[in-house]
């Protein structure tokens, strides 16, 4: 009972601090709400509307037909028509094109020897991301249409077959701000009271550590599953994200992952002296989470020694969780092993920073 | 419990020694205080006030000695004691962006007083205090004084019965020191302990007995009167129309220990056994050739005991360099 009025007492002063302090509430919404217009928008790993040129010599129904299935993938604009081949090289290397389409003089007689290429695609291949996607409107146009060949294989892609990012992106996101916002919160509110003295005075007090570190904690579980809330409802408003699972799963893997971060950023806390080295901790974690979980690069693509650092990160297991549940609609149940390791994750965290955290100054 | 409260002591340490590794800032420290009595720490910056304070109350764990506060073990029962001690730090450690109301809540809530000792206790401090116009200021916007106000009227509320105040009045004009030192008598009156650090000498005047520390050694202990009695030096003042060259005359002769200039006065500490020093001492100014108008033995005051006590100490770390 004295246990919940001293816990009390701090939530209450956290949140009145909190509220009086507009820039880290500012920080609150506006990380989500900026990163996710960002990343949804800015940072697009597929591609479309890219200028291309077109140099028809051959200029019949066939090639026209053919041009117009290019087109018709929306991966290519064609806003130049050139006269040969040179032409559009000169377009290319002046930027103004990232890929050309040359159809001979002889385009329909070339369709009708398989061993001859009746199309050339010239490509600007110093962006690797555009190299791939225009080689794969090659694959998809329907380059003979006297050809009745069934493609040699067909490809179906579950879960995203549009192949819009924001969808894979949005999730992740989430990961990406709760890891950076609820570590550097908390890290910077328990080493702030030390700047400030504010620690001296509460540990002359009956407050006991682990008392202190579960009040610091609590006002942050709530702003954290705001940030959630506000980030699901912006991707499905602005990027039309799915949810396959349901919402209470949903805020029960985000829960967990807060309860994470914030556990590590009390245990930054412990070690920081001062504000500024509680913000350069926050990023020696949060860097390897944006880079190693699989928010960025595909997990099973990384090299092993990176895949065995990411297993140690929270945010590689809130990767796998978050994606499972709201992109393919798994329960919690079957992803137990990752949900597992989150807790077994918070435990050590909590351990390390009530041990820590002595009620001492030496 | 009960040895402490039969010989009296609220605090007693014995050999309290505080090594930082590369500098012991607390040596060898024995420290007898005794309730309901104001006890001063004084001492410049460096020797060692606030760790030795901070060590007396839990806060940092001694290398060496045995400190007993209030009949507990510290730093063993660290934690019993939180509850009958209040602690003002030397810098504002309150809640700047919170208001004072807010404040004095929050720091009732953390002692756990009931709702009904809450509505006893914080209207009373604040009135206690003068705290009542300011109730919705924030407390990073007020004056050094009320800043300090606000701190002991929270150091207070739970109603401790020994209170540690480390150089309270550092950031406070006179007249509010002076109401402070009221508030604090009046503590005292209720029976609290206080121990009290300072380096200011008018403040040390005004404690019950003291302890001057320098750089960690306590080199004089007891009351103001005691202390002043107990002194190894005669305090002789010179009147002079030309002082500065009468001081720097007087450092060179052997018998004196140190000049100090007020105005156009010269306090000068000689040794206390050469006979009728002030005769003494206007018969060699005069023989110099300088003016001097006046020379007169006075009572020892509470500075002159400061500056015998660290200059001894200094007078023998040279001699061993």
């Amino acid at each position: 009972m004295k246990s919940l009025q001293r816990i009390f007492a701090i939530v209450i002063k956290e949140l009145r601090q909190l509220s009086r302090d507009r820039l880290t509430f500012g920080m609150i919404v506006g990380i989500p709400a900026l990163q996710l217009v960002l990343f949804g928008y800015a940072i697009n790993m597929d591609v479309r509307h890219l200028s291309a040129g077109v140099a028809d010599l051959s200029q019949t129904a066939a090639s026209r037909q053919v041009i117009m299935d290019m087109a018709q993938t929306q991966v290519i604009d064609i806003n130049y028509q050139a006269g040969d081949v040179f032409e559009l090289e000169s377009l290319m290397r002046q930027g103004k094109i990232v890929a050309g389409i040359y159809i001979p003089p002889d385009y329909e007689r070339r369709l009708l020897q398989p061993e001859r290429s009746a199309i050339q695609l010239l490509v600007d291949g110093s962006d690797t991301v555009v190299q791939g996607a225009v080689a794969s409107i090659a694959r998809s146009a329907r380059i003979s249409p006297y050809n009745d060949r069934p493609p040699a294989m067909e490809i179906r892609t579950y879960y995203n077959p549009e192949r819009r990012s924001p969808v894979n992106t949005v999730p992740g996101l989430i990961g990406v701000i709760l890891t950076m916002t609820m570590t550097m919160f908390t890290a910077v509110a328990i080493v702030r009271e030390r700047e400030r003295g504010n620690l001296e005075l509460l540990i002359t007090t009956p407050v006991r550590s682990a008392e202190l570190m579960l009040a610091k904690i609590l006002p942050y579980v709530f702003i954290g599953l705001l940030q959630v809330t506000l980030v699901l409802g912006l991707g499905a408003l602005l990027f039309d994200v799915p949810l396959r699972g349901t919402l209470i799963d949903v805020y029960q893997v985000c829960l967990l992952f807060i309860i994470a971060n914030l556990a590590l950023g009390l245990v930054a806390s412990t070690i920081a002296q001062t504000q500024f080295q509680a913000m350069q901790m926050t990023f020696f974690i949060l860097l390897p989470s944006i880079l190693l979980s699989g928010f960025i690069f595909p997990f099973d693509g990384m090299p092993r020694a990176a895949q065995i650092i990411a297993e140690f990160l929270p945010m590689t297991h809130f990767m796998r969780l978050i994606r499972g549940v709201i992109l393919r609609g798994a329960s919690l149940a079957e992803l137990y092993s990752e949900l597992m390791i989150l807790g077994i994750f918070i435990l050590a965290a909590m351990t390390v920073a009530v041990l820590r955290f002595n009620k001492r100054l030496d | 419990m009960a040895d402490s409260i039969s010989s009296g002591l609220a605090i007693r340490a014995r050999g309290l020694t505080k090594d930082f590794g590369h500098v012991v800032a607390v040596n060898n420290l024995d420290l007898d205080v005794p309730r309901s009595r104001i006890y001063g720490f004084l001492g410049p910056n460096g020797s060692g006030k606030s760790t030795s304070i901070r060590m007396l109350c839990g806060l940092l764990t001694p290398t060496h000695g045995a400190i007993r506060v209030l009949g507990l073990e510290i730093p063993r029962q660290a934690e019993q004691l939180r509850r009958k001690v209040g602690y003002m730090t030397q810098k504002f450690s309150l809640f700047e962006d919170l208001t004072v109301t807010e404040n004095l809540n929050f720091i009732a809530n953390i002692y756990t007083l009931t709702r009904a000792e809450q509505k006893i206790r914080i209207p009373e401090a604040m009135e206690r205090y003068e705290l009542g116009r300011l109730t919705r200021q924030r407390a990073g916007t007020l004056s050094g004084g009320q800043k300090q106000r606000l701190a002991l009227a929270a150091a207070t509320l739970h109603q401790p019965e020994l209170l540690f105040l480390d150089e309270p009045t550092s950031a406070v004009d006179p007249e509010n020191r002076r109401a402070f030192w009221e508030s604090l008598f009046d503590l005292v009156g209720e029976g609290t302990t206080i121990l009290v650090s300072t380096h200011y000498m008018d403040e040390a005047e005004r404690c019950h007995a003291l302890a001057i520390l320098d750089l960690g050694v306590l080199v004089a202990a007891g009351s103001p009167d005691q202390l002043s009695a107990g002194i190894d030096a005669a305090v002789i003042v010179v009147q002079s129309r030309e002082p500065r060259k009468v001081s720097r005359f007087l450092d060179h002769q052997a018998i004196v220990h140190s000049t100090a200039q007020i105005g156009n006065i010269l306090r000068v500490m000689v040794d206390r056994d050469v006979p009728d020093a002030a005769e003494f001492l206007k018969k060699a100014v005069s023989e110099a050739g300088l003016p001097v108008d006046h020379c007169e033995k006075v009572h020892p005051s509470l500075e002159d005991v400061f500056v015998a006590a660290t200059q001894a100490r200094k007078a023998a770390r040279d001699k061993k360099e």
